[in-house]
């Protein structure tokens, strides 16, 4: 099943145990049209309705303030924009109602919203490819979730679905395998084991992809993969390396990274959101507070330059993270 | 004025108005006598908007607010005594503490917690009409908002879906003339607001705001239209702030004979001169009426001072809902 797949069938689930779920946003399942811009939605209105799955105007502030007062009194809103940067059309509505209605209300108001967001760089240019996890990571009273596989997307969209608060999923276009007209060219479209009978995965409980002993690394969404691509590499080189996808940003695993870098000494966070006051730097620095004297070299970023996307394939896969370029960093903190 | 309305219901819409002013009154010499943290908008002078507005809600109907609440959450039902004790930051507060004036509300009674971000409360009532529209209630949304912010993006936005979507939304918008210091003409080109209606296909009145008994009868037109499922109504109720702005703004701004023509449209003094011109009832029962307020005040105002404070490490709960403890 492909990650896009897996997602609709939580959102379908979810709809059927629930009827106080329901989906909004543009272009999400309109007759003939592109069910969300990378398919998740696609034919759900078949079973439920455009009631429930409800295309909106083009009105981003709208549909985010629409998800808080529905999520506020007895709904359950999924909502979704077409492109992850679009989300910063809606931050009053994220940062100061969603984030804050909770707190503000002293503890009597929930705002159970799931707000999804597809990301990365993807040769569209600069605005519709960034990664915002870090943005959103910064923001008291969300939790930010990026499933990079079809059986955490299943399962982690439908815990954020049940959380009673508000959940911003990262999702990325180059993993989604989105079909047809939707489908990406440089796509990854990774494809996994979904099984049959209901799960649910808790936020807060990372995944290591990959064991190694000397050097752990990182990493999220798209740079999963790459990150595995990295070690392959590395692998011939004798260099052994273990991968952590911390599945949700907030709540983080630190305990799954302090355990592996007890074992490696040696960490490097690979993210494609750009650098500077990244998620990554805040992993980073709070690694160097609780966990510093497990390591035996500097903690290693490598993630998107502090530029905007370019539009040129050759500019942005040099922005961007590459597995030779997290292999390269990987060979040098193995001599520092 | 019609003649139509029942006098009891006259002397409740009354009530209601001397309780916000009184209540706006107190908190007003409160503050300067520095016993209150933070910062006021207050809104004396506008009482006729919120009263009129929401005096035929049932509780389960829902009110959005604005940074300037005070008046629509007494209005609502919000207690007294839990507004005060907010104002005091104290954990009895109808936001423990954590809210302070401009996020003043109780969902409890349909009070969504006041959004103090211009225009931010209007896309959050649009989801609230969806839900209750969604849900199969015929309960409605009042939606307040100021002349200001019919000029954010949030507010046009909201509009076009609360048409399209038929939802039982009620736009009311407060048109006191200033978003803050600047006048609505310096930043607006049409009379009327109200007419901004006819862009989303909504059907629009201009209301004279400060006469309690005409923003009620449009209030109740427009809450029919949204409970029988006819949707949206946008309300442009013309009134004025006898206040400034927030703390410490003596309205240098403002035409002194502007401020004169609407002082003498007093929303109480309008109200009471039709109770006493009507008979509805004596001048000594008002002031009896006009008593038992100004004593619910004084012991909301004991209430809070006798409550205590937060501890603050309470600032670290809430962040994620709890349970609604």
């Amino acid at each position: 099943m492909s990650i896009a797949e897996a997602l609709r069938e939580a959102i379908k689930e979810e709809m059927r145990r629930d009827e106080r779920v329901f989906c909004l946003g543009e272009d999400i399942d309109v007759e003939g049209g592109f069910g969300g811009a990378f398919t998740v939605t696609l034919g759900l209105s078949k079973e439920f309705g455009h009631e429930r799955i409800l295309d909106t105007p083009i009105s981003e502030i709208m549909i985010a303030g629409a998800a808080v007062g529905a999520a506020m009194t007895g709904m359950i809103p999924i909502a979704d924009v077409q492109y992850g940067d679009f989300l910063f059309c809606m931050m009053d509505q994220m940062a100061n109602n969603a984030g804050k209605m909770t707190y503000m209300s002293g503890g009597t108001v929930k705002v159970p919203m799931v707000m999804r967001a597809p990301v990365g760089a993807t040769t569209r240019g600069a605005q519709h490819a960034q990664s915002l996890e870090g943005f959103f990571t910064h923001i008291p009273g969300l939790k930010v979730i990026c499933p990079s596989t079809a059986y955490d997307a299943k399962g982690l969209l439908k815990t954020a679905i049940r959380d009673e608060n508000p959940v911003v999923v990262f999702e990325h276009k180059l993993l989604y395998g989105s079909k047809g007209n939707r489908a990406e060219k440089s796509a990854l479209s990774p494809v996994g084991e979904v099984p049959e009978e209901e799960y649910l995965i808790p936020f807060g409980v990372a995944a290591i992809r990959r064991e190694g002993t000397d050097i752990t690394i990182v990493a999220n969404l798209l740079m999963i993969y790459r990150a595995m691509e990295a070690a392959a590499i590395l692998e011939k080189e004798g260099i052994s390396v273990e991968i952590i996808d911390p599945r949700t940003l907030v709540p983080f695993d630190y305990e799954t990274v302090i355990n592996s870098i007890k074992k490696t000494s040696r960490l490097m966070i690979v993210e494609e959101d750009t650098r500077r006051n990244g998620w990554g730097a805040e992993v980073a620095a709070q690694i160097a507070e609780d966990a510093i004297y497990y390591l035996d070299a500097p903690i290693k970023r490598v993630a998107t330059y502090d530029v905007p996307i370019p539009f040129a394939p050759v500019m942005e896969n040099f922005v961007v993270p590459s597995a030779q370029r997290i292999a390269e960093e990987a060979r040098k903190l193995m001599n520092s | 004025m019609k003649e139509k309305i029942d006098g009891q219901k006259v002397l409740g819409l009354y009530e209601k108005m001397f309780l916000i002013r009184k209540y706006e009154e107190k908190i007003y010499f409160l503050f300067l006598e520095g016993i209150m943290p933070g910062t006021i908008h207050q809104s004396q002078g506008q009482e006729a908007t919120a009263v009129g507005m929401l005096y035929d809600l049932r509780k389960e109907d829902y009110m959005t607010s604005t940074h300037r609440p005070a008046g629509h959450c007494l209005a609502k039902g919000v207690t007294v005594d839990s507004m005060m004790a907010e104002m005091f930051a104290k954990k009895t507060g109808c936001c423990k503490g954590k809210g302070g004036a401009m996020h003043t509300g109780d969902i409890s009674v349909g009070a969504i917690p006041a959004i103090a971000i211009v225009g931010g409360g209007i896309p959050v009532a649009v989801g609230v009409g969806l839900s209750c529209k969604m849900r199969k209630t015929d309960n409605v949304v009042v939606c307040f908002f100021g002349d200001g912010a019919t000029n954010e993006g949030a507010f046009h936005e909201s509009l076009n879906a609360a048409a399209i979507w038929n939802l039982p939304v009620i736009f009311a918008c407060e048109n006191n003339l200033y978003g803050a210091s600047t006048h609505i003409r310096q930043v607006t080109k049409i009379k009327d607001l109200a007419v901004r209606g006819d862009a989303y296909g909504i059907p629009w009145e201009i209301v004279d705001g400060n006469d309690v008994i005409k923003v009620n009868e449009a209030a109740i037109r427009a809450i029919e239209r949204a409970r029988n499922g006819s949707g949206t109504t946008f309300l442009e109720l013309k009134t004025y702030r006898r206040s400034g702005h927030s703390r410490n703004d003596a309205c240098g701004y403002r035409d002194k004979k502007e401020e004169k023509e609407w002082f003498e449209k007093d929303p109480l003094t309008i109200c009471k001169n039709y109770i006493l011109e009507k008979k509805i009832t004596t001048l000594q029962k008002l002031e009896e009426l006009e008593k038992k307020v100004l004593d619910e005040i004084d012991n909301a105002v004991e209430y809070a001072k006798s409550s205590p404070y937060p501890e603050p490490q309470d600032a670290l709960t809430d962040v994620y809902f709890e349970g609604g403890k």
